[in-house]
């Protein structure tokens, strides 16, 4: 599951510190460079990417072989553009694309498995943080994330304020809701009522639970689109039949689609991943973090932020885009908002849209 | 760059290295005057996203939102002054959007199209139609001002909200006048008040 050859790690000098109270060591962190670092470091710009996303950020997946999956925002001329910034992305720990996770070796020599300390999105920015110390940038040019990547953007401008310059957070949130927290429960239920899973110790064994996995991704995708953007895909039509089979087949296509994507899914992500990564998530709450009030987490900031969601994505709606920008807004930081219209849902930062492109080039250039 | 006349009078009078909220901002030309000839803090906040999105991409620091309901947000004394240009007369409550600039700014400028000057009388006296001029071009049914008023209108509800006007500049055919008849004469008024 360990096979990303082709990223450099980073192994950190020190145990990592994390929120639980125990400290993560031999801990390591994979990651893609893409441009070239100035002389003074200042043109870094750090990417964090979402739940099941990885550091293959603008170059091929080394499992799947499929483009980076932001190549249409960051490259040469891109809005992110290479030619001038120097671009970081980093597995986080807990995942398992070359980065610390429950699937890396132990200090007894396995898998750590449910040994794996539970983490934070604070503790994966922690280990951000580190990397950045370990390549002597003190300060980024911007950091950027959608979804998971936003919530970890947030949490490095409120418990890291001076380490970056600009904070665009797209499609994200400053705590998960209880839908949210739902939706991540029923994909980790999934999991672990996959007998493969075996309480976590499968890594050695011929099965892994990917039905289980395959479920909890399926569940999550549908709260990545829309309900229109479901119906023009694929309304109620057939999967390669002319008639109701009265069968319990993948006959809507609709049902063919998510069972494609649950097992293309399986392919690259560990399971125990997808618990500890969900649940980090669920954990996410800034405010909590900072006495109870958002505001405060960002006070003082010199921060510029921007804050972007889209008109369709339900799984963090405008609403709470609005809550952050009314924080800062509070604190005294300078932000920008904007809502994007798009027809695709939470999904809509991935996919083509000319007015993001405009938004994003011009807040960190 | 010209600024519009009333932005222009506006982006002469604030104080160089100001903290600034410009309250419908646009494509955000007096934000940008104000953070580039004036050293200001600017901060926008415009309902038109397609608006935001220029201002973003400009630099400039803007939140889509609406006036009449996210200035709330906003902590008391927040700016040294809280800008609304044009935009007073499309307010849900004009009053209460100006107690909203006196709480969030020290002081606060606001421009509006005069619908007492001559043209406009001229159009409803004679014409007995609601007004289309240079300064209200869109028709009654489908313009955004919903609470149209007047320079004796405006120092009125000044008079009633406690604010004091501590300047006013008055506009017709893009060219500032004096200040006398100008209920009659001004197509824009420009008032800074304070509290």
């Amino acid at each position: 599951m360990n096979a990303a050859p082709l990223s450099k790690v980073y192994p950190l000098p020190d145990p990592l510190p994390l929120d639980s109270g125990q400290a993560l060591e031999g801990c390591e962190i994979a990651y893609e460079t893409y441009g070239t670092l100035a002389d003074d470091k200042s043109n870094a710009v750090l990417v964090c990417h979402a739940l099941t996303g990885d550091q293959y950020l603008a170059s091929p997946h080394p499992i799947t072989g499929k483009p980076g999956w932001w190549e249409r925002m960051v490259g040469p001329g891109k809005p992110i553009d290479t030619d001038r910034h120097f671009v970081i992305c980093a597995n986080v720990i807990g995942s398992c694309m070359g980065s610390s996770g429950p699937a890396s070796p132990a200090p007894d020599g396995a898998p750590y498995a449910m040994r794996f300390p539970v983490i934070t999105i604070r503790d994966m920015v922690r280990g951000l943080v580190a990397l950045l110390d370990g390549l002597g940038i003190d300060r980024l040019h911007a950091v950027v994330g959608g979804s998971m990547g936003g919530m970890q953007a947030l949490s490095l401008a409120a418990n890291w304020p001076t380490r970056a310059a600009r904070v665009l957070v797209i499609a994200s949130t400053a705590r998960h809701s209880a839908q949210n927290i739902a939706f991540h429960e029923v994909g980790r239920q999934a999991i672990m009522a996959d007998p493969a899973w075996a309480e976590g110790d499968y890594y050695a064994a011929d099965a892994k639970p990917d039905n289980g996995l395959a479920v909890a991704r399926m569940a999550a995708h549908i709260t990545y689109l829309s309900e229109a953007g479901l119906t023009e895909k694929f309304g109620r039509r057939l999967q390669d039949r002319e008639a109701k089979g009265f069968g319990f087949d993948a006959e809507f296509q609709v049902e063919s689609y998510l069972r494609y994507q649950g097992s293309g899914f399986t392919r690259r992500f560990d399971a125990n991943s997808y618990l500890y990564i969900t649940r980090a998530m669920d954990y996410f709450d800034i405010a909590e973090e900072h006495g109870g009030k958002l505001a405060d987490a960002f006070a003082g900031s010199q921060a510029r932020f921007c804050i972007v969601s889209f008109d369709t994505d339900w799984l963090y709606p405008t609403a709470e885009s609005r809550h952050v920008v009314h924080a800062l807004n509070a604190a005294g930081a300078k932000v920008s908002f904007v809502e994007l219209s798009a027809p695709n849902g939470h999904d809509s930062f991935l996919l083509e849209h000319d007015q993001l492109d405009r938004v994003v080039k011009g807040f960190v250039e | 760059m010209s600024l519009r006349p009333d932005l222009a009078a506006i982006a002469a009078h604030v104080t160089p290295g100001s903290r600034v909220l410009d309250i419908g901002c646009g494509d955000g030309a007096l934000m940008a005057e104000l953070e580039n000839a004036s050293g200001c803090d600017a901060r926008g906040m415009e309902l038109d996203g397609a608006l935001v999105e220029r201002c973003v991409s400009r630099g400039l620091s803007v939140v889509q939102g609406d006036a009449n309901l996210d200035l709330a947000n906003y902590p008391d004394k927040a700016f040294d002054y809280a800008i609304l240009s044009q935009t007073l007369q499309t307010a849900i409550r004009p009053d209460l959007m100006l107690d909203e600039l006196l709480r969030v700014g020290r002081r606060a400028f606001v421009s509006f199209p005069n619908f007492a000057h001559w043209r406009t009388r001229a159009a409803l006296l004679v014409g007995g139609r609601m007004p289309v001029t240079r300064a209200l071009p869109v028709s009654w049914y489908e313009t955004q001002n919903i609470h149209h008023v007047t320079i004796e209108d405006f120092r009125e509800l000044a008079k009633a909200k406690g604010a004091r006007i501590e300047r006013a500049w008055f506009f017709a055919n893009e060219q500032q006048i004096g200040a006398p008849a100008a209920n009659w004469r001004a197509e824009f008024a420009v008032f800074e008040l304070s509290r």
